[in-house]
């Protein structure tokens, strides 16, 4: 009875376009690549998730969106509850739950299609058919990505002669396009130009408005320049978390300040 | 000199040798086959059929090997490409997983490949007497389609493994479920490789002579039906040279002629597909 009591509670904070993680575990055979993972991140609002390579934090981002379910072996227990929903629960539907989220990889992998398809390949496996729609989402969302005005001349090229600073736009735009809630960035800006970061970076500070967005990161300086709210991962566990300001300027764990002064990287 | 400049000079010299037997020996049969059969070479050989009397030096030609063995290698090509691709699908989207069943798979494949056609002849010919199939198109379809499906699905294989994970990860974030991701995303991305995959099997399939003698068997008529026999080039260049007649030998040489001019043409129009496709499409 209590235990259900407070599921509900959980539910009930888990508001729309958030994310609540409860008791995550997450092992790669026997590797404990996630340890009993507590926490609920803020709507609107970017969350940066930091930490040295090989804490855990691609493998948090891909539970979100369940990319995790394609690897070998492995074994996630605990809650993840996007919109209140138990993504993991036997009768959740995958599809529909990588529909509330874009994602944004650590390079660009653009379908090898048009950069008009690449766009209207997501709204078009959700059931848009008209043209004009098509083209009206296609031109709204390459806008909202800033490309607009470099590719709409050439819209029917393939989208793998754009530049990778305009592919990882374009696969911005294109994860816009299917609606989602939430943006998940799996060090978007890595292998990026200066200037293409800096695109990014400006775009996700405007969409934060009206998304949730949650941006792994190893860049300190991106993470100050971003971030609303900060997670520090470190072997598996979440080590501290909180307001961005908080955690950079004041952090109360060792390994936090060590991170943040540069000694462990 | 260096020991390192040595074995370079000894590696390019090496290399070149190499490439130039290859050269040659290509040459070389090229310039047999069109010496020894362009004078025999005319309209009739294309456009007729074997006359009475044909295979003694009398008029005719060779139209029904050539029908035939598009006929074979056509309709086992088709047949093997749709049981192809669902298995390299499955491999490669629906079990990206390194498991002991795919691993199985790609190797009993490649034992496959790698069994001489004479014995999927056999095979075949034991499947017939089981199902009381005679000597007939049909016989010799099924037997050169088990012949290229492991090399179809091996070559297909080879170029789907290289599509990086982050492209499946890509589409599934949009949402595509598996069946969309492979139908609309890996076949697009690999699509240049497949066309390549198809051709090199029609290609094996078109120049097998084992595995449709006693299957698809021979015979101086165009078939007009599945369960009639059917003629092939192979064949016709083996029974041709058999013969003591030089004028019937030329002919054979002819033959080999065609064959080779239709592997040719094949193999240039999938380039020029392909050099288009990459151009507009990925
Ligand atoms: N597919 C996998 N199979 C086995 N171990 C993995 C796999 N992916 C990641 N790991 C391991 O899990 C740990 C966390 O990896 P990851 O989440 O990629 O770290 P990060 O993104 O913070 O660099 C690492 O130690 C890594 O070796
Ligand atoms: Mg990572």
């Amino acid at each position: 009875m209590t235990a259900k009591l407070k599921m509900s509670q959980s539910d009930a904070a888990c508001a729309e376009g958030s994310i609540c993680i409860n008791n995550l575990n997450v092992y790669y055979g026997d590797r404990h690549a996630l340890k009993n993972i507590n926490i609920n991140l803020p709507t609107r609002s970017i969350t940066a998730i930091i930490g040295p390579s090989g804490c855990g934090k691609t493998t948090l981002l891909k539970c979100f969106n369940r990319l995790i379910d394609s690897v070998d072996d492995i074994t996630v227990t605990g809650q993840v509850l996007v919109d209140g929903d138990d993504i993991f629960a036997p009768e959740a539907e995958v599809t529909d739950i990588r529909k509330r989220m874009g994602l944004l990889s650590q390079r660009p992998y653009p379908l090898p299609m048009s950069i008009y398809e690449n766009v209207a390949f997501g709204p078009k496996l959700h059931g848009v058919k008209e043209k004009s729609k098509l083209n009206e989402i296609v031109e709204h969302y390459l806008k909202e990505a800033s490309l607009w005005d470099e590719v709409k001349d050439r819209l029917n090229t393939p989208a793998s002669r754009l530049s990778i600073g305009q592919q990882q736009r374009l696969c911005l735009a294109r994860g816009l396009a299917v609606e989602p809630d939430i943006i998940l960035g799996d060090e978007p800006t890595s292998a990026l130009d200066p200037i293409s970061s800096h695109h990014i970076e400006q775009k996700f500070l405007e969409l934060k408005k009206e998304y949730t967005i949650v941006v792994v990161t190893h860049i300190l300086r991106q993470a100050r320049r971003i971030a609303d709210y900060l997670i520090f991962m470190y072997m598996g566990e979440i080590v501290e978390h909180g307001p961005a300001k908080e955690i950079l300027e004041n952090p109360k764990e060792k390994r936090t300040q060590e991170y943040v002064k540069g000694i462990i990287s | 000199m260096k020991r390192y400049k040595i074995e370079e000079k000894v590696f390019n010299v090496l290399m070149k040798v190499a490439t130039g037997i290859i050269l040659l020996s290509l040459i070389w049969i090229l310039a047999t086959i069109v010496y020894k059969g362009l004078p025999y070479m005319s309209w009739d050989m294309v456009s007729r059929t074997p006359q009475g009397g044909f295979y003694m030096g009398k008029e005719g030609g060779v139209l029904n090997a050539i029908v035939g063995s598009l006929y074979l290698a056509g309709g086992s090509t088709i047949l093997a490409l749709f049981i192809s691709l669902p298995v390299v699908l499955y491999l490669n989207v629906y079990r990206r997983k390194k498991s002991a069943f795919s691993t199985f798979i790609r190797s009993s494949l490649d034992i496959l490949w790698g069994i001489p056609s004479i014995v999927y002849g056999a095979f075949g010919f034991t499947l017939m007497l089981l199902f009381g199939l005679k000597t007939s198109l049909l016989a010799g379809i099924i037997t050169l389609t088990l012949l290229i499906i492991p090399i179809m699905i091996r070559a297909m294989d080879e170029v789907m493994l290289t599509i990086p994970k982050g492209l499946f990860e890509a589409s599934y974030s949009l949402g595509a479920t598996r069946f969309e991701t492979a139908t609309k995303v890996a076949i697009r991305k690999t699509l240049p490789g497949i066309v390549t995959a198809i051709l090199i099997s029609f290609g094996r399939a078109v120049g097998d002579a084992a595995s449709v003698l006693f299957t698809a068997g021979f015979t101086d008529n165009i078939p007009t039906s599945l369960s009639q026999p059917a003629a092939s080039l192979p064949l016709a260049i083996f029974f041709q040279l058999g013969t003591p007649v030089p004028e019937v030998q030329g002919r054979a040489y002819a033959s080999a002629l065609i064959l080779t001019l239709l592997i040719l043409a094949i193999s240039l129009s999938s380039r020029y597909f392909t050099k288009r496709y990459l151009k507009n499409k990925i």
